[in-house]
């Protein structure tokens, strides 16, 4: 059974970038609009982030905006569009403030306002030495985002269908016409027929073995509109995060570093000095992924274990348990050390990404190397790329993202309703959607998603990792390819209606690899090292041929054709990046 | 090492009751009770279905019954346990199937208790509310609350009556009635006065035991009180 719902726009995704647009989008009272999430809202991923949402509030030293847009810049290694960075860090003063209005209980400074602390890459004019931006609730402030959000939907009578899954696009005369989305609960499919579409689905790191990222962070979002023919930009470019928690990857908080944390190799050596002579600790976290590498590559890690350690135990147990209580927590449940006393083994983890969805500063989805709207279409938050993080996102910088460019969405979104009428609906706008999933209900065939799934993220974390080279790209593209055709092949177990997980882990391989296709055909594309893109055979950045943004159109069924688009500079012309 | 999960398993459309079944999985004893679930569901068993997102214990996806105890599968390890594991799905809610539990009862309990920031005086132009370290400390501990259900699902007096508010309900309103910017206490105080408000604490403790993070959960259902009784709100 299909049921068809129709109403003037649905964001997918209940984060923080999704709740934002919604209430901004609802707020005037006029628009029918709802959430549709495949989780309850308060389980996405916005909730794990840690540290602070960056803003030049300057509460306890000079600060502002353009420090914060330089440093964006300079950690995007200048592959970031200048005139969406300069935006973004302006506008994030007065969202951060916006945020504190609706509730949110930021850790305060002594004279009662919102506290900062030092952050990765985050300098005091134009890169002189770190400053406090970084404005935080513990190392719960993507939590307490996330719930206040919420929160605010709650009081507004925001509508959420909360567990279904979106499986499609819909199109229709060049314009968007809705979404298809399958009822976990009841194994029903609905279209829900809209004047406009928003994108907030998150991120994909569960294309690697180790990572920060949720179970839920597939790539649908990107992966259905690569499907309907949108581009996926700078997708070569993703983040692996200094510090996760070793083998688990459990993001711990650059926050640590802030406070005053450093990392130490298996010889005792304090040896980001080497790297980042002024930044050290705090040099970007591209810089610090590869530092970390290299210690572990030149046997310099613990115990040839392949991981160094994080040492906050000078902060003292006070600074440790009232400005890190989270981080603590995960240490002493998951490793049995305590960083009052012993230093935390870690890792990097594959934990954010940088490319995505096209859109441009008021979420609006461009397709093409011109920047042609396709009418109707939004992203927001990780799903999207604006571009504002670049080659490498800056810590902190997500939850900006996040807020500055869900609010600009909704807005943007309730305009456009306001002044468009629905696209017709095609009688077989569910077509594709229902014969994918009665495909994989079939059991035809005798290959299990998690077997292939488990390949797909060896081959992501050999050759798609912090360092790539021709060689091992050039094969994780072909052995990707071969998992897709084997992905035809899948039997699940689980052939019922109702809260079929079995059924929904299989679509979601569908999306992860689709993405990782991506991933690997741009990261072999792109000859050059810039930002969190590390080739080993081509360790240089190349300004003249690839200061610019790579587009990724899908091109028959396994297919990825390459365009380009140009990188928007307006006062930071690009020069060596040094921290 | 080999551990033995007892699951209950229930599928609505085609048992007509729940049942248990055993699966053996191989296991170090530092993994987590999910990881023991995800062995199962993706080499043995696909039909098994459970809730799960961050497997670290923030996204509140994966409460469930651990031999006997509420806890998120995320945040148990295997060495805390025995060599035998039974799971079940959370108690007093329509089971959905297998470890999942119909949500909306719960999540009709938290929106009854208006869980946001009421203040309709104007914020102050281009700055924040000012609050000092004090006044945030008050609250800190209910702000940590990621809904996951532990707790009021382990209450005894919410077993018994199902229209009792429950204490992650009273967590939520406890974080805005002590939070010195809010000036919604007084309508939040009069749901929790009804009579399947906070007087259906029993102060059994069950729900302390349970939280996840670690939220003193019964002691601040007795500040609700006390703010009820005394009109104490420092």
């Amino acid at each position: 059974m299909i049921r068809v719902h129709k109403l003037d726009a649905v964001v997918v995704g209940g984060g923080g970038a999704g709740l934002m647009a919604a209430l901004h989008l609802t707020r005037g009272g006029n628009v029918d609009a709802a959430v549709i999430s495949k989780l309850y809202p308060t389980r996405s991923h916005t909730g794990a982030a840690q540290g602070g949402i960056g803003a030049a509030l300057g509460n306890l030293e000079e600060d502002n905006p353009d420090w914060h847009a330089f440093d964006t810049v300079k950690g995007s290694d200048y592959l970031g569009d200048q005139d969406a960075i300069e935006l973004m860090c302006r506008e994030a003063v007065e969202v951060v403030l916006e945020l504190e209005h609706m509730g949110l209980p930021f850790s305060r400074t002594e004279d009662g306002r919102i506290a900062q602390r030092r952050f990765g890459g985050h300098s005091r004019n134009f890169g002189e030495g770190p400053v406090r931006r970084s404005c935080y609730a513990a190392d719960r402030t993507g939590h307490m985002i996330l719930q206040t959000l919420y929160q605010q939907c709650i009081k507004n009578r925001v509508q959420f269908y909360n567990e279904f899954q979106v499986v499609d696009l819909v199109l229709s005369e060049g314009r968007v016409a809705g979404v298809v989305a399958y009822e976990i609960a009841t194994g029903d499919l609905h279209i829900f027929h809209a004047k406009a579409v928003l994108f907030a689905t998150g991120g994909f790191g569960r294309a690697w073995s180790v990572t920060s990222n949720a179970h839920a962070f597939t790539g649908d979002g990107p992966a259905v509109c690569f499907r309907n023919g949108i581009p996926l930009e700078d997708m070569e470019f993703f983040q692996f995060h200094p510090t996760g928690i070793y083998k688990l990857g459990i993001l711990i908080t650059e926050g640590v570093r802030g406070e005053g944390g450093f990392l130490v190799n298996g010889k005792g050596e304090r040896f980001m000095e080497r790297y980042a002579p002024t930044m050290k600790d705090l040099a970007s976290r591209d810089v610090v992924s590869r530092a970390i590498f290299t210690e572990i590559r030149e046997g310099r890690d613990v115990d040839g274990k392949k991981y160094v350690l994080l040492d906050a135990r000078h902060l003292g147990r006070e600074v440790i348990e009232t400005r890190l209580p989270d981080i603590t927590d995960f240490c002493r449940t998951y490793l049995g050390v305590d960083p009052v006393h012993e230093p935390i083994p870690i890792q990097p983890t594959a934990h954010y990404a940088m490319g995505g969805i096209p859109t441009d500063v008021d979420g609006r989805v461009v397709i093409d190397d011109r920047k042609t709207v396709l009418p109707g279409l939004y992203a927001a938050g990780e799903c999207a790329c604006v571009s504002v993080h670049g080659a490498n996102r800056l810590g902190t910088n997500s939850l900006v993202d996040l807020v500055v460019f869900g609010r600009r969405s909704g807005r943007d979104m309730a305009r456009f309703c306001r002044e468009s009428d629905h696209a017709p609906l095609p009688a077989d706008a569910a077509d594709a959607a229902r014969q994918e999933i009665e495909r994989l209900l079939q059991r035809s065939g005798d290959e299990r998603v998690a077997t292939i799934r488990k390949e797909m993220q060896e081959v992501m974390t050999e050759f798609v990792g912090v360092y790539r080279d021709e060689a091992g790209l050039t094969t994780a593209v072909k052995r990707i390819r071969e998992l897709r055709e084997r992905y035809g092949r899948v039997r699940i177990d689980d052939t019922g209606k109702r809260f079929n997980t079995d059924l929904l882990e299989a679509w979601e391989l569908g999306s992860l690899l689709d993405i990782s296709l991506v991933t690997a055909t741009c990261a072999l594309n792109r000859t050059e090292s810039r930002g969190a893109h590390s080739r080993e055979d081509f360790p240089r950045r190349d300004d003249e041929n690839w200061l610019r943004h790579t587009l990724a159109y899908a091109s028959g069924r396994d297919d990825v054709r390459i365009g380009y688009k140009p990188v928007t500079i307006t006062r930071f012309q690009p020069k060596e990046r040094v921290y | 090492m080999q551990y033995v999960f007892r699951i209950q398993r229930f599928d609505p459309d085609t048992d007509r009751k729940p049942y248990y079944r055993e699966y053996t999985v191989e296991l170090e004893p530092g993994d987590r009770v999910l990881d023991g679930l995800h062995a199962i569901k993706w080499y043995q068993d696909g039909t098994l279905s459970f809730r799960r997102s961050c497997a670290h214990g923030v996204c509140g996806s994966d409460a469930m019954r651990i031999n006997g105890a509420n806890a998120l599968a995320c945040k148990v390890l295997m060495r805390n346990l025995g060599q035998r594991v039974t799971v079940e799905p959370l108690l007093g809610f329509p089971v959905v199937k297998d470890l999942v539990v119909d949500m909306e009862p719960f999540f009709e309990q938290y929106r009854s208790v208006l869980p946001y920031l009421i203040n309709d005086e104007a914020p102050p132009e281009g700055r924040e509310r000012r609050q000092s370290v004090e006044e945030r400390e008050r609250f800190d501990d209910t702000t940590k609350c990621i809904l996951c259900a532990a707790c009021t699902t382990s209450c005894p007096s919410f077993w018994a009556n199902d229209k009792y508010v429950g204490p992650a309900a009273i967590v939520n309103a406890h974080r805005f009635i002590f939070d010195s910017r809010d000036r919604g206490a007084a309508d939040r105080l009069e749901v929790l006065n009804d009579r399947n408000g906070v007087w259906r604490c029993r102060t059994i403790y069950n729900c302390t035991i349970a939280c996840p993070r670690e939220i003193e959960v019964t002691r601040a259902i007795g500040e609700v009180k006390r703010a009820l009784l005394y009109g104490d709100q420092e």
